[in-house]
Parts: structure tokens; C-alpha cells; sequence
């Protein structure tokens, strides 16, 4: 119980220092969201007059005072960019991007635990070694790279989507994870590839423990040694390494919505960071953050669960 | 068991031919690659340019070798500044201990938690964006990972038999540090140095593909990529050159080091 | 937990199963083709390469890209027609004193606003003072068009009469714009759910992805053609995908690039863009506060290679600050005032001492792909004479709106000036010495005298002589390096009809239609 209130206050000062930080950050930037607002019609009266309009002649701490009082009771602000609040912009893109993401983890499991168990089982045969090189190549591959080549070979040569025409949940649930496919895979890939190895890495060192041969000495049938004991310990660390990609994940997909054109959280991140809209960026970074803090904490208790031998502190 | 440890030599082989054709078009490349020729734009790949060119008549072979020198350069550098900081830190909080390590190794994890590309983007949005700047943000970012690795070589170690010995034969702590403990973890820290050159090679593509990072004049594999995409009707060869050289690259970086830690487990 | 894991893997691949199937689905309706559909729901998607990332308010929004997309939700009193006359809109007619200081509108009857009210004298008493900066509401507006009114009156409910502190010819020119719309008085959610007088009115928007306007039914001129308008923010990077794909049916602002990647699909329209892009030089810092140096400038630069390079041709030179299509006030033969002369440059820049050059930079709005281009070409062409010319690549609003432009912190930038107003002054009026935007800081006293006199000139042919000589100065003193006014190249889908061009920087979308 200790530990996980421990947890909690890491979490919580983890979420205050980013949100502190990303605050200042945007009050060290050239240029605020006044002056944009303006554009070429500014002069340096009616910059003040709208600095002051928009309190963003008060001190730093102030604004940041104001910003976490109405967070806290939920409130997350309004957009400079756009005329309405951050809760009402983000909401449509924070369901795209989190099946981005779902659909890349989805395919990173599929692909990579029963390709990292074969090749163990298989190891030093010649499959094994060929999905080896394939899959290293794989793991260098930025996923933008990726997704460009996906554009090039499915979406002009064979024509298997189009790229451009993002479809909403709502017009067609089809089309809409149709077109995500191809940005999952390209965030999918190199990460599958990386987990692959891992697991393979994984099974090899179990199938060398003294317990397998034990339990085959004893007549049990090797599938079955396989699933109850070295699939057990063998997924132990790529648990973990699975609930720490998740973040990572997050951020491919910010690169990849660019490249694809998805109207997703990355690509109003980006914007807004441009913009100078800092209660959008503010908004998506402490959003991001959590996700991290969590997901690491998600790790630890998963580790903990699947192998009760660990104590963790 | 003689292991030949493959990765290793596959690894040295490409990281040499792709640092050595970088290194090559420092000096001279077939063409000067900012040089225009309006009769020669957008050719597609031939013998004379083997890369083809853009739409200002730029020999893109020439182009991608001078963008390959800058990613080298800032992965160079970023990596250069991560290292050594990484070390001293690492090495002074592995080996003494006490609250400044714990404080520093909370900060630490925080810190490495984060995704790099994430961190970077906030962090040029303060300092801005250009060659200079990425290196700056990049080394600093890459500080923790190093020092985690260093300082949990240097913990390992600090109890080791051979550093008692020294340290009763009345060598200082700075002695036995540097003198006898860093030539142990040397293998550990090589292989995390050819990993911090992969990484720092895909974080620096990234964010110049989001044209957050390097700037003209100076090329860079992601902006040119970013460029490529733009063309991707007209001149796919563009995207898909410019894209290989990278992989090429990273792949490289990362099969060095990881053969380079796979040596160490078998020592 | 054997049968656990079993169950799990069912699962997944099940799941994986729907996925694939989705993707199949998605196959089989592309058979349809959508340009097909659109075409029969009588619908367009347009192309912009940035969302409307300000406020809806035609009085506040100064962004080009913002206003081009309001243009066809919003009319002035009066409007401009595609040649550059001003014809009147929401007033039926316009009365103009002699003196040019009292303007008399009678109002057009019936003019509907999209929420269904009539437009009365009182919605353009308060649109003008609102836009003109005279209502104390709190909100910023872009007042610096309308300037020196000194009183709005409605002396029956037909008429509005605007005065002016002193005679102004060209007054009605700035009435034509999107920052002079006429609003209803009083609405508060114009920021948000814009309401205006034009063919078009607002339907809906999902920031970064689309912004959707739909025909006006009620409106008291010509219908728009279409249905509807979707506007899908599509980054310059993807846009030829996207085009090419069928998902775009008008992109505006192509590069030469990006039109000869289409041009097979697409009816490429071509008209100036109305604006005079040069390499601007800050003419208060050191070495650009010598008119040697910047004479050296313009003859180390090759405009016609530039132009063939960047633009792949689609421009015209300008040679000063005036552009080919405002032909009225356009010296052709400043245009050819410098050709590239490396040897002539030398000899300039060792006169200014400058033998062996020097070093500069040049700042460009990264967001601007020709801007950027041109910037790399110059620089590549200064080394010729021994300058070496840095590029430092912007963000447009932190950066270059700041610094460069308000605070003059810059050496040499290449942007592209136009005008808001359909005026010569627009044009001109900013490089007088005390002018707030006079970015590049020039000071010349005879430019400052001449553009007093042309101002107060009620004289046309003589104003437009004033303007000229003014265009001369700014040549001969090299204030700036100029290059080319740049095409405006417009991706249309071969099965519409109808774009017409303005003098302004608009895109006209109830003109257009899809073919019978």
C-alpha cells in the first residue's frame, strides 16, 4: 500500500514539474499568441491593449496559478487559435489518436508473440536467422520512412487507400480503421520488431534452464513444457517492455499523422506548438505525461503480478 | 564454443563504408550539391547521377552524402556531449552513492521515461530550431540514459575484489575511478555509444522531418525526406534514396552495438 | 491458464480478423469513385494548406490564408468585381462629395444575414465603426484600412452617411474588404459561428481537418452554384497525394512543383498572385544602409533564374513595389532597371568597401516554400560576388511576425507585400519613413513628399504619375531586391467550371460549378 501511495505523489509531482516546465517554456518563446492574433495589422499599442485583454501581461506565476486552479476543477482552458475550449477540441482528436495507438499495440502483440516463441523454439535454423536479419533491418527503419513507403507501394501503386481522405468514425467505422491500418503497421513494425527479439531472446535463455529439461525428463510433452513454464517467466520481461512502449508509441504516431495526414493529437500539437496556443500545448503535454507516469507504473505492477519472486520496493 | 559473433562484423562492415562515403563527401563529391542546373532538374536515377536529381538540378547523391554529414555531425556531437556527461555523473553517483545519487537517479528515470522526440519538440520550441540548438537539446537529453548505464557499472563494480585491493594499496577514489574501474565498464559504455549514435541519428531525422530541427542551407536526411514526400508522384526515387542511406545508417549503428554487447556478455 | 492464453490469442486474432475486414471494406466502396458523388451532391472540397488557426471575425482575422476562406461568407458595402471595379453590395448605390470627405450609401433592400435577419442601418453603423475601431467593445479589430472616419450616420433607415476627416479618393477601395463586412449588430459569437451577408454561411468545422460552408439560399445576389464547400486542411507536403487521389477538387497556391505533378489530372488556372515578392533588405543596418551595397545586390542576383528555378517560370519581374496586374500604376521598364551584372557589382560593393564581400544572413518564413527556395537561390548566386549568405528559416508567427517585422530585427528577409485595399497607397503608403510597417526602415525625403502630394491629389492622372515617380525612387535606390510577382496556380478538377481570378488574394468558390 506503501508503495503504491508512493507512487501516487511521484505521479503527481511528475505532472506538476511537466506542466510547470511546459508553461515556462512558452513564456520564453519570441512572440505570444497577441502578436500572432494581430499579424501584419500590430502596432505596439493595440499589442499591449490585447496582452492586457488576455492577461497575459500578469506575471508568469500568476498566469500559471490561474491555469492550474481551473485544471484542477477540470476546466483546461480555451484555445487561442481557435474560438472554443480545449476540452471541445481535443475531444474529437484524442479518439483517433488513441486508436492509433490501440491498433499499433494490437499488431505489435500479434505480430511479435508468436514470432518471437517460433523463432525461439526454432533458434539457429535457417527460418529463425532469416526473420532475424528482416526484423533487424525493420528495427532501423524510422517509422515515417515507413509510412512513406507505404504510401508509395498501398496507396499509389496498389491503391488500397487513399491517402488524404481521413474517414471519421462516424461516416463509416469501416473506412475510418481502414485508413488507420497502414500508420498502426508503420508505427507497428519496427516496434514489433524490437519485441520479437526480445521474446526470442527470452524463450532461448528459458529452454536452457535446468527446469525444462527436468520436466521433459519426466515424459511431458515439449508444447506443453513450452506454454506452463517457459512462456510463464519467458513473457516477464516483454510484459514490462510492452507497457513501456506504449508512450513511445504515442509519439510515433505523432511523426505518422503528419505523413498520413490523420487530424489527430500530433498533428494539433504541432500546430499549436507554431501557434504559440500554449492552453492546447499545455493540455496535450500534461496528457502525454500522465500516460507516461502511468503506463511506467502500469509496468511495475505488472512485473510484480506475473512474478511474485520479485518484491519490488 | 567458438562463437563468431556476426553481428558484430556486419555492423563494423556497414557503420565503415557508410561513415567512410560521409567522410568521403566532406572532401569531394561528384557534384557541388548546392549547385544549380536548370537544364538538368528532376532527373531520375543514370549512371552520372546515381541518385537522380531534385527540381533545382541538385545531384542528389552529392545531396544526401552532405545531409548524411550533418545527421553524422549532430549524432557525433549529441553523442559526444551525452557520453561524457553521462559518465562523470554517472561514475561519481555509482561510486560514492548516498542521497545526491538517489535524488539524481529519481530525476533520472523521469527524465529517460519520456519519449526523446517528445522532450526535443517542447525543448526547440523554447530555444529554437537549427544545427546548433538540436545538439544542445539533443546531448542534454541524451545525459540520463548514459549516466543510468555508467552509474549501474560503476555500483557493480565499486565492490569488486580488485577495487578494494586498489583502494587499499591507498589509490584516491579519482584514481581507482578512472584508472581501474572505467577500463572494465569500457565494453558496456562502447556498445551504449554505438546505440546513442542510432538513437540520436533517428531523433535528429525526425525532427528535421517535422521541420522542427536542422534548417536550410544545411541538409539533413529527414528534411530531405520531408522535401521527398512532397515529390513522391513525381520523383519517387528521391524519398526512397534518401530513405535507404538512412536506414543504412541507423542499421549499422545498431548491429555495432549491439555485436559490441554481445562481446560482453561472452567475455 | 492454459485455456486463459488460448482464449487470449482467439481474441486477438479475431480482432485481427475485423481489422483486415475493415480494411477490405474500405477497398470496396473506393470502386465509386468520389469526385463521382461529390458531383452529384453538388459538393467541393477545397485544399488549404493551413486551418483557420485565428478568430472568425471578419474585423479581427488578419491571416491571408483565414480571409481567402471568409471572403465568400462576408460582404462590404461595396465589393469588387474580377476586374478590379468596385460595384456596389450591401448599399444599392454610393454617393461621393466633391471634396471626397462625405460618403452617402443608400442601403440595397431584402439583404438577408445568414441567421435570417434583415440587414438594417443600424447592423452598418455598427460594422462600420466596428471595424474602423471606434466602438470601445473590447475587441481588437484590424481597424488600420479604414482610417479618418470621423462619423457613421444613419439619417433614415435607408441611408448611412460616412464622413472623413479629409478628402479621400480611394475610401470606397477599402470597403471592399472582409475587414469591412458588414455584421449584425450586437451578435457576440462571431469569433466562433461567424454571420455575414455572402453566398456562402458557415456549417461546421473540426480543427485541423476541415472547415465546411454551405450555399446561403437567401442571398440577395447571384446563388452559388454548389451545395456545399468542405475545405480540407491538407499540409503542402501530402497535397499531391492528396490531389492525385481524388480526395481534392481545387487547391490554390501550388508551387511549380506541385502543378506539373497534377497537371495531368487536373486544368491548372494561372493568374498573379498580386503580390511583390523581393529580397527585403533592413536599409538601417549595416552594409544595406549603403545604396551601393543594395544597388550590388540587385545586380548580383539573377531574377530570370530565380524565376526559372523556384517558379519553373510562372512569374513576372516587378522591379519595384507594384505589381504587373495593377497596370494602371505598373512601370514596365523598372522591371529591367537591373539585369544580372556580376563585374558592375563587384565594382559597387569594392567602392563601398567591400572588395571581398561580406558575410549576411537572410531570414525566410519557414512555412512559405517559394520564400524559402528563392532564399537558397540567392544565396547561391550572392557567392559570385563574394557574399555569403546564410539562410535562417523561421516560424512565421513566433519569430518573423515579432522580430523581424515589428521589431526590425533582421538583416534581409524574402516575403511576398500585398495589399489589403485595392489602392496604389496600400502598396506604397508603408515605405515612408514614419510609417509604422516601413519594416525595411527606408527613409527617403522626396519619397515622403511625393506620396503627401499624391494623397491629397483629387486629380487621378496626376496621383497615378505621383504613385509612379514614387516606384521609380524605390528602383533607383534599391530599397529592396526585387524579384517577380508569382503565379497563382490553382489546381482545378477538370470536371468544374467557372474559377474566376480578383485583384485580391481571394479564392472565389460560389463562381465556380460542376460542369452539366
Amino acid at each position: 500500500m506503501r508503495y503504491y501511495l508512493r507512487k501516487l505523489i511521484t505521479l503527481i509531482i511528475t505532472l506538476f514539474a511537466v506542466s510547470l516546465l511546459a508553461f515556462l517554456a512558452f513564456q520564453i518563446v519570441p512572440g505570444d499568441a497577441a502578436s500572432r492574433i494581430l499579424g501584419t495589422e500590430a502596432t505596439p499599442e493595440t499589442l499591449a491593449a490585447l496582452r492586457h485583454q488576455m492577461g497575459l501581461d500578469r506575471p508568469m506565476l500568476v498566469q500559471y496559478g490561474d491555469w492550474l486552479h481551473s485544471f484542477l476543477f477540470g476546466g483546461m482552458g480555451d484555445s487561442y487559435s481557435y474560438s472554443m475550449s480545449v476540452k471541445a477540441l481535443l475531444g474529437p482528436k484524442v479518439h483517433i489518436t488513441f486508436t492509433l495507438t490501440l491498433m499499433s499495440f494490437l499488431m505489435i502483440v500479434l505480430i511479435s508473440i508468436p514470432l518471437g516463441i517460433w523463432q525461439g523454439k526454432h533458434a539457429g535454423e535457417a527460418p529463425d536467422v532469416a526473420a532475424g536479419v528482416i526484423g533487424q533491418i525493420f528495427m532501423s527503419v524510422p517509422s515515417f520512412f515507413l509510412g512513406i513507403v507505404f504510401t508509395l507501394v498501398f496507396g499509389i501503386g496498389l491503391k488500397l487507400f487513399t491517402q488524404g481522405q481521413f474517414i471519421n468514425f462516424d461516416q463509416s467505422p469501416s473506412g475510418f480503421f481502414g485508413y488507420l491500418f497502414f500508420p498502426a503497421l508503420a508505427i507497428a513494425l519496427p516496434k514489433a520488431a524490437q519485441t520479437a527479439k526480445l521474446l526470442r531472446a527470452s524463450v532461448v535463455r528459458e529452454l536452457q534452464q535446468d527446469y525444462v529439461r527436468t520436466a521433459r525428463s519426466r515424459g511431458r510433452r515439449f508444447s506443453s513444457v513450452l506454454v506452463r513454464h517457459v512462456l510463464r517467466n519467458a513473457m516477464i520481461p516483454v510484459v514490462t517492455f510492452l507497457a513501456m512502449m506504449i508512450p513511445e508509441i504515442v509519439t510515433g504516431s505523432i511523426i505518422v499523422e503528419q505523413v498520413f495526414s490523420i487530424p489527430g493529437v500530433g498533428r494539433l500539437l504541432l500546430s499549436s506548438i507554431l501557434s504559440s496556443d500554449y492552453p492546447v500545448v499545455l493540455a496535450i503535454v500534461v496528457m502525454l505525461a500522465f500516460l507516461v507516469v502511468f503506463m511506467n507504473f502500469l509496468a511495475d505492477v505488472l512485473y510484480q503480478r506475473i512474478d511474485p519472486r520479485i518484491k519490488v520496493r | 564454443m567458438k562463437h563468431r559473433n556476426w553481428t558484430l562484423r556486419i555492423g563494423v562492415c556497414i557503420t565503415a563504408v557508410m561513415v567512410a562515403l560521409i567522410l568521403l563527401g566532406a572532401v569531394w563529391t561528384p557534384y557541388d550539391p548546392n549547385a544549380l542546373a536548370g537544364a538538368e532538374k528532376s532527373l531520375s536515377p543514370c549512371l552520372t547521377h546515381p541518385f537522380g536529381t531534385d527540381n533545382f538540378g541538385r545531384d542528389l547523391f552529392s545531396r544526401v552524402l552532405e545531409g548524411g554529414r550533418t545527421s553524422l555531425l549532430i549524432a557525433f556531437c549529441t553523442v559526444c556531449i551525452g557520453a561524457a556527461c553521462g559518465a562523470v555523473v554517472g561514475s561519481l553517483t555509482g561510486y560514492f552513492g548516498g542521497v545526491v545519487d538517489e535524488v539524481l537517479m529519481r530525476f533520472n528515470d523521469s527524465v529517460a521515461a519520456f519519449p526523446s522526440i517528445l522532450l526535443a519538440l517542447v525543448c526547440v520550441s523554447i530555444f529554437g530550431t537549427g544545427k546548433y540548438k538540436i545538439i544542445l537539446v539533443l546531448g542534454i537529453l541524451f545525459i540520463p540514459s548514459f549516466a543510468r548505464i555508467v552509474r549501474g557499472e560503476f555500483a557493480k563494480e565499486r565492490t569488486r575484489d580488485y577495487v578494494e585491493n586498489a583502494r587499499i594499496m591507498g589509490a584516491g577514489p579519482f584514481r581507482v575511478m578512472f584508472a581501474h574501474i572505467l577500463p572494465n565498464v569500457r565494453t558496456v559504455l562502447l556498445s551504449s555509444i554505438a546505440i546513442g549514435f542510432n538513437n540520436a541519428v533517428l531523433a535528429e531525422a525526425g525532427m528535421s522531418f517535422l521541420s522542427m530541427g536542422v534548417q536550410p542551407p544545411d541538409a539533413s536526411l529527414g528534411r530531405m525526406l520531408a522535401e521527398a514526400q512532397g515529390s513522391l508522384f513525381t520523383m519517387p526515387w528521391y524519398a526512397l534514396c534518401t530513405g535507404c542511406f538512412m536506414v543504412l545508417l541507423i542499421l549499422g549503428f545498431s548491429l555495432l552495438g549491439q555485436g559490441l554487447q554481445e562481446r560482453g556478455d561472452a567475455l | 491458464m492454459h485455456r486463459k492464453m488460448r482464449n487470449l490469442i482467439l481474441a486477438l486474432l479475431l480482432l485481427a480478423m475485423a481489422l483486415s475486414l475493415a480494411a477490405c471494406g474500405n477497398k470496396a466502396k473506393e470502386v465509386e469513385t468520389p469526385q463521382q458523388t461529390r458531383a452529384d451532391t453538388n459538393e467541393i472540397n477545397v485544399g488549404i494548406p493551413q486551418d483557420l488557426e485565428d478568430s472568425l471575425d471578419p474585423h479581427v482575422t488578419t491571416a491571408a490564408g483565414t480571409r481567402e476562406v471568409l471572403f465568400n461568407m462576408f460582404e462590404g458595402l461595396m465589393k469588387a468585381d474580377p476586374e478590379g471595379n468596385i460595384i456596389p453590395a450591401v448599399a444599392e448605390k454610393c454617393d461621393v462629395s466633391d471634396d471626397a470627405k462625405v460618403y452617402t450609401f443608400t442601403l440595397r433592400e431584402g439583404v438577408a444575414f445568414h441567421n435570417g435577419q434583415t440587414v438594417t442601418v443600424d447592423d452598418v453603423v455598427y460594422s462600420i465603426s466596428r471595424c474602423a475601431g471606434m466602438l470601445d467593445d473590447g475587441v481588437y479589430t484590424a481597424a488600420s484600412t479604414l482610417k479618418g472616419i470621423v462619423s457613421v450616420e444613419a439619417p433614415d433607415d435607408r441611408t448611412v452617411v460616412i464622413t472623413l476627416s479629409e478628402g479621400n479618393t480611394e475610401f470606397l477601395a477599402s470597403l471592399v474588404t472582409t475587414y469591412a463586412a458588414i455584421i449584425p449588430a450586437d451578435y457576440t459569437d462571431q469569433a466562433a459561428n461567424p454571420v455575414g451577408t455572402g453566398p456562402f454561411k458557415f456549417a461546421s468545422r473540426s480543427p485541423q481537418e476541415n472547415f465546411v460552408i454551405e450555399r446561403f439560399d437567401d442571398y440577395w445576389g447571384t446563388p452559388a452554384k454548389l451545395n456545399k464547400v468542405t475545405y480540407l486542411v491538407t499540409a503542402m507536403d501530402t497535397a499531391v497525394m492528396s490531389m492525385k487521389s481524388g480526395v481534392i477538387d481545387v487547391f490554390a497556391h501550388l508551387t511549380a512543383d506541385m502543378a506539373k505533378s497534377v497537371e495531368d489530372q487536373f486544368t491548372i488556372e494561372k493568374d498573379t498572385a498580386k503580390l511583390v515578392q523581393a529580397l527585403y533588405l533592413n536599409n538601417a543596418v549595416e552594409p544595406f544602409n549603403d545604396v551601393r551595397v543594395r544597388q550590388a545586390l540587385c545586380y548580383a542576383v539573377d531574377v530570370d533564374q530565380i524565376i526559372d528555378l523556384v517558379v519553373d517560370g510562372n512569374g513576372v519581374r516587378v522591379g519595384s513595389s507594384m505589381f504587373p496586374a495593377f497596370a494602371k500604376y505598373f512601370d514596365e521598364s523598372l522591371s529591367t532597371y537591373y539585369t544580372q551584372d556580376l563585374e558592375k557589382a563587384k565594382e559597387l560593393l569594392t567602392e563601398a568597401g567591400y572588395p571581398d564581400g561580406f558575410s549576411m544572413t537572410i531570414t525566410v518564413p519557414s512555412n512559405y516554400p517559394q520564400h524559402v527556395q528563392t532564399g537558397e537561390v540567392i544565396a547561391e548566386q550572392l557567392k559570385a560576388v563574394g557574399i555569403t549568405a546564410s539562410i535562417e528559416q523561421v516560424d512565421w508567427n513566433q519569430t518573423w511576425l515579432t522580430e523581424v517585422y515589428a521589431n526590425r530585427n533582421f538583416q534581409s528577409t524574402v516575403v511576398g507585400f500585398d495589399t489589403s485595399t485595392l489602392t496604389a497607397r496600400g502598396m506604397l503608403e508603408r515605405w515612408t519613413s514614419d510609417h509604422g510597417k516601413n519594416m525595411i526602415n527606408f527613409n527617403n525625403a522626396e519619397y515622403d513628399a511625393l506620396f503627401a502630394q499624391a494623397i491629397a491629389c483629387t486629380d487621378d492622372a496626376e496621383q497615378t504619375a505621383l504613385y509612379k515617380q514614387m516606384e521609380r525612387i524605390l528602383t533607383e535606390e534599391a530599397a529592396n531586391v526585387y524579384i517577380q510577382d508569382i503565379y497563382n496556380m490553382v489546381a482545378v478538377n477538370p470536371g468544374l467550371e467557372g474559377l474566376t481570378f480578383y485583384p485580391m488574394y481571394v479564392l472565389d468558390v460560389a463562381s465556380i460549378g460542376w460542369k452539366a
